[in-house]
């Protein structure tokens, strides 16, 4: 276990050198900073200044290295728009996001498991299909307008809930009901499946042989089988509702990270661009990480090799 | 049908009695008749072999005993009794009560048959306490005993193991240890070597034998190897596309087989000493007939060199011989046997040039 760890760890230091590495020049391939900040009227001897006073007119690894070693004393630079620290932009942000990405996950799984089971379980009844059903409807239904129509319906006609902030846990309902939509359908076809697999299986037909009720063959010897690629997928899914969440968060006015992003990319605020890319990438590190944990926590085959 | 198993007499005291049972299973292309008109009984203490080539319905049988066939089966027999039970009668609760309590049944492939995420304690301890024999700390010491009952040493240490840190000869092993935590009165083995090495097998299937003394069990090994047979067998049935063909006593089977789907199997096994190095094994051309739809005549005659043009018609009647012995082929028991004389002379001259 141990070992299993070590590795696990000695990869993520790896991936997480080499995407700060892409997320930082990306941003630089994507044009000349200093001309998109001086403006579109700017001489070349404006330009050069600006470049000159956010330290652009210096070699890439220079600027990477300078950027990386402040990052590390937690310095990732201030916004060129409102001034304040960048880690401190983030920070007061990201509780919401993750909030509402945690809410989101949990409804997901709590709709999905249960019905991916019961799906497996009565395959090709009308069960099945209906769970079918509800899975392409989630997959196929643009999310903004998903979100608009709930607006529209318990919003502006029924009046049951508020449309835009944070405030209470009732403005959490509708924002995430539209994230979870979006996520649930592909853990209920991913746990259909892999139940599907799981009861043909020959440790299922010793289970039965041993008098087990079907309560315990299900809950015991097939779930835990058949969760496994789920725990990856959701860790997966996590991060993508905590980085990805851009539409959600502007439509339902959530100040998150993502509407962070957003607006940041709109008023071409590099510094926090890019930070935000890079946090993003490392929350799915880290994610990975703790999904590896719990796979092999779950499967012994995992943790013993 | 007729049924002309119904008379077959079998004993109040057998553990397991079995007429006239049909296993048919909906399929795409129609209804596949598994089982037809199947009759064996096996009682305490004694060792039935069920024999016959791969999709002949032998692991059918045992799942249809089991009450382990899909969704998409169905079973009908004019008896189906264990101790003295009617088996078809039975609610699934009352069925599941009975498995793994009062019958055991060892699969073929250990490598996949154990559950691969709990402990080999865990999955032993889970079927002694399900039915109520005791704790939890009971069923570890049982477990112990048992573990060092089928040859495994360190075994107190084994029950933290998982099933990979196990080669395929320990796991099934485990297997035969944990299908006897409750003491069961049969044991069902579906072909439990088919899987293993070479050397591992005749291990497994003396272990299977000694404990079937020792515990004073009925034993029903299904196999395609009639050497082994030939060595535990009490009484044998063989099958042949869903009809038992020949049923009887080890020695009666082998010494005088009567149907010649017996007679090729039986001379299909090399004897050490008697097969000579490098000579030709015997072998039955052909293969078994899809089942789907309804059958007329032998479904040996395919495959068989005495066939008449009588095989092909009607319901071939089961001949008996005596009370448990019987056969089921047009030919008569004395033709039997001088068509076996006349085709092992036969396969001597072939040798011979």
């Amino acid at each position: 276990m141990a070992q299993f760890l070590l590795q696990r760890l000695t990869i993520s230091l790896l991936v997480a050198v080499t995407v700060s590495i892409i997320g930082f020049s990306l941003l630089r391939l994507s044009g000349d900073l200093a001309a998109e900040l001086a403006g579109e009227d700017a001489t070349a001897e404006e330009i050069a200044q600006v470049a000159k006073s956010y330290g652009l007119d210096r070699p890439f690894h220079i600027q990477y290295l300078d950027w990386v070693g402040k990052a590390l004393q937690g310095d990732l630079g201030r916004s060129l728009f409102t001034n304040e620290p960048v880690l401190e932009l983030i920070t007061t942000r990201l509780p919401v996001t993750v909030q509402l990405a945690t809410y989101s996950l949990i409804l997901a799984l709590l709709v999905a498991l249960p019905l991916g089971v019961l799906a497996a379980m009565k395959q090709n009844t009308w069960i099945d299909r209906l769970a079918l059903s509800i899975a392409v409807f989630g997959q196929a239904i643009p999310s903004f307008w998903f979100a608009l129509l709930m607006i529209l319906f318990f919003g502006v006609i029924l009046r049951w809930l508020p449309i835009s902030g944070t405030d209470t846990w009732r403005h959490f309902i509708m924002p995430t009901i539209t994230l979870s939509t979006f996520a649930m359908p592909q853990f209920m076809r991913l746990t259909r499946t892999g139940m599907l697999d799981v009861l043909e299986s020959d440790f299922i037909r010793t289970a039965r042989a041993k008098g087990l009720s079907p309560m315990i063959v299900l809950w015991k010897h097939a779930l835990r089988n058949a969760v496994l690629p789920v725990v990856s997928l959701a860790a997966v899914a996590f991060g993508f509702l905590i980085g990805g969440s851009f539409i959600v968060e502007s439509i339902f006015a959530v100040n998150g990270v993502g509407f962070l992003a957003l607006e940041s990319i709109i008023r071409q605020d590099f510094p926090v661009v890019q930070s935000i890319v890079v946090f993003i990438s490392f929350v799915y590190i880290v994610l990975t990480l703790l999904s590896d944990l719990i796979n092999a926590q779950l499967d012994p085959r995992i943790r013993l090799n | 049908m007729t049924n002309d198993t119904a008379n077959i007499p079998y004993s109040d005291e057998s553990i397991l009695a079995v007429r006239g049972m049909n296993v048919d299973i909906r399929v795409p292309a129609g209804t596949l008749h598994a089982v037809t008109n199947s009759a064996f009984h096996v009682d305490r203490g004694e060792t039935l072999c069920i024999v016959g080539e791969s999709g002949c319905g032998k692991s059918i049988t045992s799942l249809a005993v089991m009450g382990l066939l899909p969704g998409n089966a169905t079973v009908t027999a004019d008896v189906l009794k264990f101790e003295g039970r009617d088996l078809l009668s039975m609610s699934q609760k009352q069925l599941s009560a009975l498995r793994g309590n009062r019958m055991g049944m060892i699969f073929q492939d250990p490598m996949t048959s154990l559950n691969p995420v709990y402990t080999i304690g865990n999955q032993m301890q889970e079927i002694y306490v399900r039915h109520g024999k005791g704790n939890a700390a009971q069923a570890k010491d049982r477990a112990i005993y048992l573990l060092e009952k089928v040859g495994i040493t360190a075994a107190e240490s084994r029950l933290g193991q998982y099933p990979h840190q196990l080669s395929g000869g320990l796991r099934q092993r485990v297997m035969i240890a944990m299908m006897l935590m409750n003491d069961p009165v049969l044991i069902i083995a579906d072909e439990p070597t088919t899987a293993l090495d070479v050397t591992i097998q005749a291990q497994i299937l003396h272990l299977l034998a000694d404990l079937q003394k020792e515990f004073n069990m009925a034993l029903i090994l299904i196999t395609h190897d009639l050497g082994v047979v030939a060595r535990i067998a009490d009484r044998v049935a063989v099958m042949y596309a869903g009809y038992m063909v020949e049923t009887g006593s080890s020695d009666e089977v082998f010494n005088a087989p009567m149907h010649p789907y017996t007679q090729g199997l039986i001379d299909c096994i090399p004897i050490p000493g008697k097969t000579e190095r490098g000579a030709l094994l015997g072998s039955i051309p052909g293969i078994v007939p899809a089942l789907v739809g309804d059958q007329e005549g032998c479904m040996f005659r395919n495959r068989c060199d005495f066939a008449q043009e009588v095989c092909g018609t009607g319901i071939i009647e089961r001949k008996a011989l005596g009370e448990q012995r019987g056969y089921r082929c047009v030919i008569g028991p004395e033709q039997a046997q001088a068509n076996l004389q006349a085709s092992r002379a036969q396969a001597a001259v072939a040798a011979g040039e």
